[in-house]
């Protein structure tokens, strides 16, 4: 049984069709990156999976429940095993590195705040970051950002992690060394993972599959380097030096 | 442009503007009716709540202490001059404390709170939904509404009345002030005159409607902060519109509780 089954999801907003009978298997511990122009509906996919948007039709079942039918009683129970770093990392600006990691750990599990010290340090020096356990968000760059975001993420061991564009707007280092801690935590946490992305060497670093999207529907399933090999006028396009230095570089 | 064109053109404008009026107004009951659902169920975040009382009245204090200071010292001297027409200064006491605490110190606290609070929770819940703040909590599974919304509100309901109290009691101290200024009034002699002219029927009303004002100042901020759309202009404009709608209901449900008020207690 796959870990995530999609099954003929739909997702329009007023007259634009986003997703269009997306049908798709992820299997336990994979690592599939999502690819496709802006607009075509990747992050909108993640956010039908943990139900932050309602598809207008088809099933999702993640372990074989299906997530669209859940009350919000069971949906959160499956929301717990999922972990989701968001494109602005979304830390709460109103609360320090800590309270930020503490967070999930307080509301939603019964830790003893010596086991809350030990895991918030933990996950810290998994994202080498130990120094800013104080420092608030808006005291942080960009690069860092992401990695509390990844902390944040990782810090209640979910199943599955669901990452929409994790190195968007970071520089080329950064932005590799961000892929690599990806692929290093989900080595230690046999994690099940959906990557958003744009950046071909994130991709290659993380990807066991790739999917890319197109006018809402897969025009693509397969490995990374047999796509980047195609003949197929729009992969050719997409994945082109040019198209994908420029992205590099502005980014 | 003749005139049957502007005209057309004011009233489809016009038309809009209430449409979306009510479209707030609609909008707002059934947030109301979430927040009264999540309010009554745990988990209570009584932690929350208390932090955002002792921000949402720090922060408003400076301002309210010199208003209500004010209002007293402004009233007493604009009515003096009339009640001496009247000879009627000795009831100057009483018609001070009897308009701070029945209309003017609640009306204008609330008015005050609500722009300094309505517009900052707008704000703050605004650039929580744009930021993706809002679904990074409901996604780990913790309830944003009861986390962000109720605490809020319910901070508002709570301190309104306490900062109204406080304004009330400047006011009397401001009215004071102007009267000793003017006729070298004993300290006593004008406590006594307050206090005797002051009435049951006098202070419970006045004090009570303030709890709904405090309502309205935070479910209208965190209403238009909550559903924010259009990143950082929405942001914006979720800031400004709070403190319009709130300001306008809080006049709107003063007229009606003062009538309510006027038929229970007219006798």
């Amino acid at each position: 049984m796959p870990f995530i089954e999609i099954k003929n999801i739909s997702k329009s907003f007023d007259d634009f069709v986003v997703l269009d009978d997306i049908s798709l298997n992820i299997q336990e511990t994979e690592n599939m990156v999502l690819f496709g122009r802006s607009g075509t509906g990747k992050s909108v996919l993640l956010k039908c999976i943990v139900r932050l948007l309602e598809p207008d039709k088809g099933e999702i079942f993640i372990e074989g429940k299906n997530v669209l039918e859940l009350n919000l009683k069971k949906l959160n129970e499956v929301r717990k095993q999922i972990g989701f770093l968001f494109q602005s990392a979304a830390l709460y600006d109103s609360m320090s590195v800590r309270e930020n990691l503490e967070f999930p750990l307080i509301r939603n599990f019964n830790f003893t705040p010596a086991e809350r010290e030990r895991k918030v340090k933990d996950v810290l020096e998994k994202v080498s970051l130990e120094d800013s356990i104080d420092k608030r968000p808006s005291e942080l760059s960009g690069g860092m950002k992401k990695r509390i975001g990844l902390a944040r993420t990782i810090i209640t061991e979910p199943k599955l992690i669901l990452y929409d564009e994790p190195t968007t707007g970071l520089d080329p280092i950064t932005s590799k060394e961000i892929s690599q801690l990806i692929m290093e935590l989900q080595k230690d946490l046999h994690t099940t993972s959906i990557i958003v992305t744009h950046d071909l060497i994130c991709a290659k670093i993380i990807a066991s599959r790739a999917v890319v999207l197109k006018d809402g529907k897969i025009r693509y399933e397969g490995n990374i380097e047999d796509l980047t090999s195609t003949n197929d006028p729009f992969l050719k396009d997409f994945f082109s030096d040019e198209v994908v230095d420029s992205y590099n570089g502005r980014n | 442009m003749g005139y049957n064109s502007k005209i057309n053109n004011a009233a489809s404008i016009a038309e809009k503007r209430l449409s979306e009026f009510f479209q707030t107004i609609a909008g707002l009951s059934l947030f109301s009716i979430d927040f009264f659902k999540n309010v009554i169920f745990p988990p209570y975040e009584f932690a929350e709540i208390k932090k955002h009382m002792d921000e949402l009245g720090v922060k408003t204090l400076p301002i309210v202490s010199v208003t209500g200071f004010i209002i007293g010292l402004v009233l007493t001297m604009q009515s003096q001059p009339v009640m001496a027409r009247f000879g009627a200064e000795s009831f100057l006491p009483g018609m001070v404390a009897l308009s701070v605490v029945r209309e003017l110190g609640p009306v204008i606290t609330a008015l005050i709170f609500a722009g300094r609070v309505s517009s900052g929770i707008g704000a703050e819940l605004g650039s929580m939904r744009v930021t993706e703040q809002i679904d990074a909590m409901e996604v780990s599974a913790i309830n944003p509404f009861k986390f962000l919304v109720v605490t809020r509100v319910l901070a508002c309901t709570l301190i309104l009345p306490m900062l109204t109290i406080y304004v009330i009691f400047l006011a009397i101290i401001g009215g004071f002030l102007a009267i000793f200024l003017s006729q070298g009034i004993n300290f006593e002699l004008y406590v006594n005159a307050v206090v005797n002219s002051l009435q049951f029927t006098d202070i419970i009303p006045g004090i009570a409607k303030t709890f709904v004002f405090g309502y309205i100042v935070g479910i209208v901020g965190a209403y238009k902060g909550y559903y924010t759309e259009n990143g950082t202009v929405g942001v914006g404009k979720a800031s400004t519109s709070s403190v319009v709608i709130a300001s306008l209901l809080i006049l709107l449900v003063d007229m009606v509780l003062v009538k309510i008020t006027v038929l229970l207690w007219s006798n």
